[in-house]
């Protein structure tokens, strides 16, 4: 197998001219080294413009995961480069990328992700901490978002005494807290049933529409497919469509 | 939020928190309790051989230290011992005039320290009539001996015989005497028990042929530590050409240098105690930090830095350690406290050793204050250090590697 032919099929995902960007790859390649070296992502183009509703698609294993790892900054691309709200992540050292995680990104995991002994209010409160906002923007924030996700009257809960769908309605308000450029959310709603599921995407939705928030979330799920405004379709690391709803 | 992150995560794991603190606590309290007896036996040997003999300073005529003889004694004028007493912290100066003498019964000859001594004054720093198995306790005006109970076995003679004593008294006059034993004493220190005998001061300085004249002051205090100041005032104040003024340790360099002998031994068996407990502290650590990668993957991930992340795990650690010295102090304080009102008595074969260096074969605690404030310190500064070498384990987690656990 070479790794670095590209296959016919790859295309360039990109956004109307005009637009305005939040995130865009340019030529995106990461390669686990292994026993069997793995072109996670290979040469991926994407353009995403502000206030898009996107779902990333695609089999398991098709790098999903990694791709929204190295937008997000979490990760690192072996070559091509990230461009986030205008700034290139490809050299920014740890400290400045975790700020720049923390200023621009809204992050929703698959899984239990709040710190578990904040009660949610102080969950969703611990972004804007370390954006270190003044107290009284804080309360009033958090306390907007809760009811924003429909959970007003759980703030004082620990994580531990919230459904899986509670504990993602208030990931979803941390992520928002600090009014990051966009949201990425991995596999957001795999550890829902199919009530929460439906209720997390149409806060989401809602989110996007009222407040023009973009989100970009890879799932495996046919349901959150359809309800997503763009589908980008990846397989063995490639973008092989690109659809527009 | 970096404080109450820290404290809320102590109470999530509650096991986890309670190995940590219940390690660091047996540390501190095995090393307090340790350094505790070991610093009370101390504390008791000097007070024994000091409060048994010296007493904690003695003044002198200069050179008798250096030349125990009848010549290097001084005169016991009224006006020295005021300028002695004058000091706040001196409760009592105790006359005695001493010398080497020939003791002899009918059958039986030895060597003896003969002390001419004041037996009120004697009395309030050695507890010399307490010391008493037969016979009564010598006034002032009596001329008879109180005789170390050694003596006695050895001269075969016991309450209301008769011995004869040999010497030289002051400037060379040959000093002979005949007195009757009116007490018999036993010490703990076999070496002072067979070879001391008392008689009151008068009757000594009158067999010395050195009338009015003492070759020591010695100073009972109102605490053993004021010995460093009321020896450093006496120097300024007394004569330094006609006198000398020493401290305990000085007369008995040997007692120190003995404990710091005994303390050495005692340092390593503390040393393999910070070792072990060190390396407990340091296994929980890096099993908490470990167990912890998912929860501080997602706080890097959305944010925070790993320096917030380290700083946060300090303070968890800072809570434990003081935690943990605070309640162990808790437990040994009052613990230390009854080992001080009541001793351990030591048996065997220590109880022997003990008895021939003179010192009684008891244990107590001490609670100096010092002991407490070192064990913490050094606690403390242990379980910083196993801090610092667990700390890169932070340092080297990457969110997205941890989130995957
Ligand atoms: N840390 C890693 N080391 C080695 N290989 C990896 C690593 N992470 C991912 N891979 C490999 O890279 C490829 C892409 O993985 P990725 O997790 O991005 O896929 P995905 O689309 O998110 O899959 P899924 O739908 O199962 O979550 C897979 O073949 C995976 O085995
Ligand atoms: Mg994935």
């Amino acid at each position: 197998m070479d790794l670095n032919t590209e296959t016919n099929s790859q295309i360039s995902a990109s956004a109307p001219t005009g637009s305005e960007l939040v995130v865009q790859t340019i030529d995106l390649h990461k390669i686990y080294q292994g026993v069997e070296p793995v072109h996670a992502v290979n040469g991926v183009n994407l353009e995403i413009a502000a206030g898009e509703f996107t779902a990333i698609v695609g089999p398991s294993g098709s790098g999903k995961t990694t791709l929204l790892n190295i937008i997000g900054g979490l990760d690192r691309q072996d070559s091509g480069d990230v461009i986030v709200a205008g700034a290139s992540l490809a050299n920014l050292p740890e400290s400045v990328l975790t700020d720049f995680r923390l200023n621009n990104i809204g992050f929703v995991f698959q899984a239990y992700n709040l710190i578990p002994v904040l009660t949610a209010q102080e969950n969703i409160e611990f972004t804007m901490l370390l954006q270190k906002r003044p107290k009284e923007e804080r309360e009033a924030r958090s306390t907007e978002l809760l009811n924003a996700v429909g959970i007003g009257g759980l703030g004082d809960k620990r994580p531990s005494q919230l459904s899986g769908g509670q504990q993602q309605r208030v990931a979803v308000a941390r992520a928002l807290a600090p009014k990051p450029t966009f949201i990425l959310a991995d596999e957001p709603t795999a550890n829902l049933d199919s009530h929460s599921t439906a209720t997390l995407l149409d806060i989401m939705l809602e989110l996007n529409k009222k407040e023009g928030m973009t989100f970009i979330f890879s799932t495996h799920d046919q349901r959150v497919i359809d309800r997503a405004r763009r589908v980008i379709t990846l397989e063995d690391g490639q973008i092989v469509s690109d659809e527009r709803r | 939020m970096v404080t109450k992150l820290a404290w809320r995560n102590l109470w999530r794991n509650k096991r986890r928190t309670f190995i940590v603190i219940a390690a660091i606590m047996f540390a501190v309290l095995l090393s307090t309790v340790m350094d505790s007896l070991q610093a009370g036996v101390y504390e008791n040997n000097i007070k024994n051989m000091v409060g048994f003999y010296t007493g904690y300073a003695q003044v002198h005529q200069k050179g008798y230290w250096d030349d125990q003889i009848m010549d290097n004694t001084f005169e016991d004028v009224e006006g020295l011992k005021k300028e002695i007493l004058a000091n706040s912290h001196v409760e009592e100066v105790v006359s005695r005039l001493e010398s080497f003498t020939l003791a002899a019964s009918r059958k039986k000859t030895t060597t003896t320290q003969l002390i001419g001594f004041d037996p009120e004054a004697e009395q309030a720093l050695t507890k010399l009539k307490d010391k008493l198995i037969a016979g009564s306790y010598p006034s002032p005006e009596d001329r008879a001996l109180l005789i170390g109970e050694g003596v006695a076995t050895k001269l075969e003679l016991g309450i209301g015989d008769s011995i004869v004593l040999m010497g030289q008294g002051y400037h060379g006059v040959s000093a002979t005497g005949l007195y009757p034993i009116m007490a018999i004493a036993k010490f703990g220190s076999p070496e002072l028990n067979k070879s001391v005998i008392y008689l009151p001061l008068k009757e000594a300085q009158y067999f010395y042929g050195a009338e009015n004249r003492l070759t020591s002051y010695a100073l009972l205090l109102d605490k053993g530590s004021a010995v460093d100041e009321v020896v450093a005032d006496l120097q300024q104040r007394l004569d330094t050409h006609a006198y000398e003024v020493m401290n305990w340790n000085e007369m008995m360099p040997w007692l120190l240098q003995m404990q710091q002998a005994d303390a050495g031994g005692n340092k390593v068996m503390m040393g393999i105690l910070y070792l072990v407990i060190g390396f407990v502290i340091f296994g929980t650590l890096l099993m908490m930090i470990q167990e912890r990668q998912y929860e501080f993957g997602v706080v890097m991930a959305v944010g925070m830095k790993k320096r917030k992340v380290a700083l946060m795990t300090l303070i968890e650690m800072l809570f434990m350690t003081l935690i943990a010295i605070v309640s162990s102090f808790t437990l040994t304080i009052p613990l230390l406290w009854y080992f001080k009102e009541n001793p351990i008595q030591l048996g065997g074969e220590m109880e022997e050793v003990y008895q021939q260096y003179g010192f009684e074969a008891i244990m107590p605690a001490s609670l100096d204050p010092s002991i407490f404030y070192y064990q913490a310190i050094v606690v403390f500064v242990l379980a910083m250090l196993v801090y610092a070498f667990s700390i890169n384990k932070i340092f080297r987690i990457k969110p997205v590697e941890a989130m995957r656990h």
